[in-house]
């Protein structure tokens, strides 16, 4: 570990991402932009939207950083610049504590452009505090980069990478608790969703949301926290110093 | 004394052997050229030198330990074929990254660009260079730090004849400061600026020799035909 080399990664991902305002601009805006379309399907009923939206504040970040993150690892691993990397004294933790922090800065920034885009314009409304809710926002975020990380190790290509989202993504937002109660589903699907992270996530946005239970809220970020530490550990062990 | 000393060398690459029991060593501060048909092994035979390679049998030692050994990192400097540069940072953001992760001083990235004459480019976005102005950014990045060894996979390929002369005079300068420098190239006419030779035949060393000794072992006076006879004799 060699905070020096973490920090020089972190900047030198920052600076790419600047290079790309677009990717910077889809990362930011279109959060606040679903959120505004969630607003107005539910027209007609500002409650579910409080009860979908507040959540949902939380849950577009850990998407999103999650397809950024593996395509921007993808390429690390694809372009060469990884097997260089790994000949020169950065350890692999340096390298994925560097693309974690630098992800976090957009996690921050993106997490507070949606909540505060949802608070102030549109009217969402929840019980619990404000604050609460962005820090939830960015431990998903965080949540989503460390998961990214990982998964992209298992894709050879950007058409696999982006394949994750469904496949890795999409059954965590169906079993977490958001389109359904998890106590109305399948026995097998229910304990299932007691494995999976975004259930965790849901389960503190909806209790930050609602204003209730607030051991339960850091209950459940802390077990967001051990699983972005487990991501980030089991991201390190398919960094490989050697390769056939 | 020997700056990298092989045995028995056996990689295997997508089940098939691509070196087949390689023994060698590699002089200290010397530049020796490693040639041979593209397929013939050099890019694998580099990737055991740097440790990045997995191996299946034999021996490589690298400045007096293992090959790939953590106190490496900072002596051995590898440029792979493709150039492993960042195309979305300027070349100067490309050298100050890989300078902070080698722990090499800032003075150093000014001193590599000149070294491979791309002084004057520091702020051009490495997306918008030519082919052989990558691979330089790529060259230098691996010249940050002072290594003592440096590996180059085909470090001329792309570029023209007045570059190419420029960096083989740059390799022998190194090479005079004690810098060990193994060098590989598919182009025989390069192999006069070496101080040796390693000529890789199907995974086989096929000769290890000065230019000089080549051509009087072959009887040929260019270099090209002195490879084909060898390659000949022992096909």
């Amino acid at each position: 570990m060699n905070a020096s080399v973490a920090l020089a990664t972190a900047e030198r991902v920052l600076r790419q991402l600047r290079r790309d305002p677009r990717t910077l601009a889809l990362v930011l805006l279109v959060p606040p932009l679903l959120l505004t379309l969630f607003r107005y399907v539910f027209d007609g009923s500002q409650l579910t939207f409080n009860r979908v939206g507040g959540p949902l504040v939380g849950i577009f970040p850990f998407t999103m950083m999650f397809v950024v993150t593996s395509i921007a690892m993808l390429r690390e691993r694809t372009s060469g610049t990884l097997e260089r990397l790994m000949t020169t004294p950065l350890g692999k933790l340096d390298l994925l504590l560097g693309y974690a922090l630098a992800f976090a800065v957009v996690a921050v920034a993106q997490a507070c452009i949606a909540c505060g885009v949802a608070f102030s314009l549109l009217g969402l409304n929840v019980n619990g505090s404000i604050a609460v809710v962005i820090g939830l926002a960015v431990i998903n975020a965080v949540l989503g980069m460390a998961t990214g990380l990982f998964t992209s190790a298992f894709a050879r290509s950007e058409f696999q990478a982006v394949q994750f989202l469904p496949a890795v993504v999409f059954p965590q937002i169906l079993l977490c608790g958001l389109i359904a109660p998890r106590a109305h589903m399948t026995h097998v699907l229910y304990v299932a969703s007691f494995v999976l992270p975004l259930t965790w996530a849901y389960d503190a946005l909806a209790h930050a949301v609602a204003g209730t239970g607030d051991a339960k809220i850091v209950r459940d970020a802390l077990i967001l926290l051990g699983v972005i530490v487990a991501a980030l550990s089991l991201g390190a062990t398919t960094l490989r110093r050697r390769t056939g | 004394m020997a700056a990298i000393a092989i045995e028995e060398l056996t990689v295997n690459r997508g089940g098939a052997p691509v070196l087949k029991g390689l023994s060698l060593s590699v002089e200290a501060g010397a530049v020796t050229g490693l040639l041979g048909p593209s397929g013939s092994g050099k890019s694998t035979l580099m990737r055991a030198i740097v440790g990045v390679q997995i191996v299946a049998g034999g021996t490589v030692t690298v400045l007096g330990v293992p090959a790939g050994a953590p106190e490496l990192r900072k002596r051995v400097g590898y440029v792979t074929q493709a150039p492993a540069v960042y195309l979305d940072l300027t070349v100067a953001e490309n050298l100050r990254y890989f300078a902070r992760v080698l722990g090499a001083p800032r003075s150093s990235v000014a001193e590599a660009l000149a070294m491979v004459d791309l002084g004057g480019f520091e702020n051009r976005l490495a997306g918008s260079l030519s082919g052989g102005q990558l691979s330089r950014v790529s060259l230098a990045t691996a010249l940050l730090g002072s290594p003592e060894l440096l590996v180059l996979d085909e470090p001329t390929v792309g570029l023209d004849p007045v570059l190419r002369r420029d960096l083989w005079a740059a390799f022998a300068a190194l090479a005079e400061r004690g810098v060990t420098l193994l060098v590989s190239s598919h182009v025989m006419d390069e192999a006069d600026h070496c101080d040796r030779l390693l000529l890789l035949r199907d995974g086989e060393l096929v000769a290890d020799d000065t230019p000089a000794g080549l051509r009087e072992r072959t009887g040929q006076t260019d270099l090209d035909d002195a490879f084909l006879a060898l390659v000949e004799v022992s096909a």
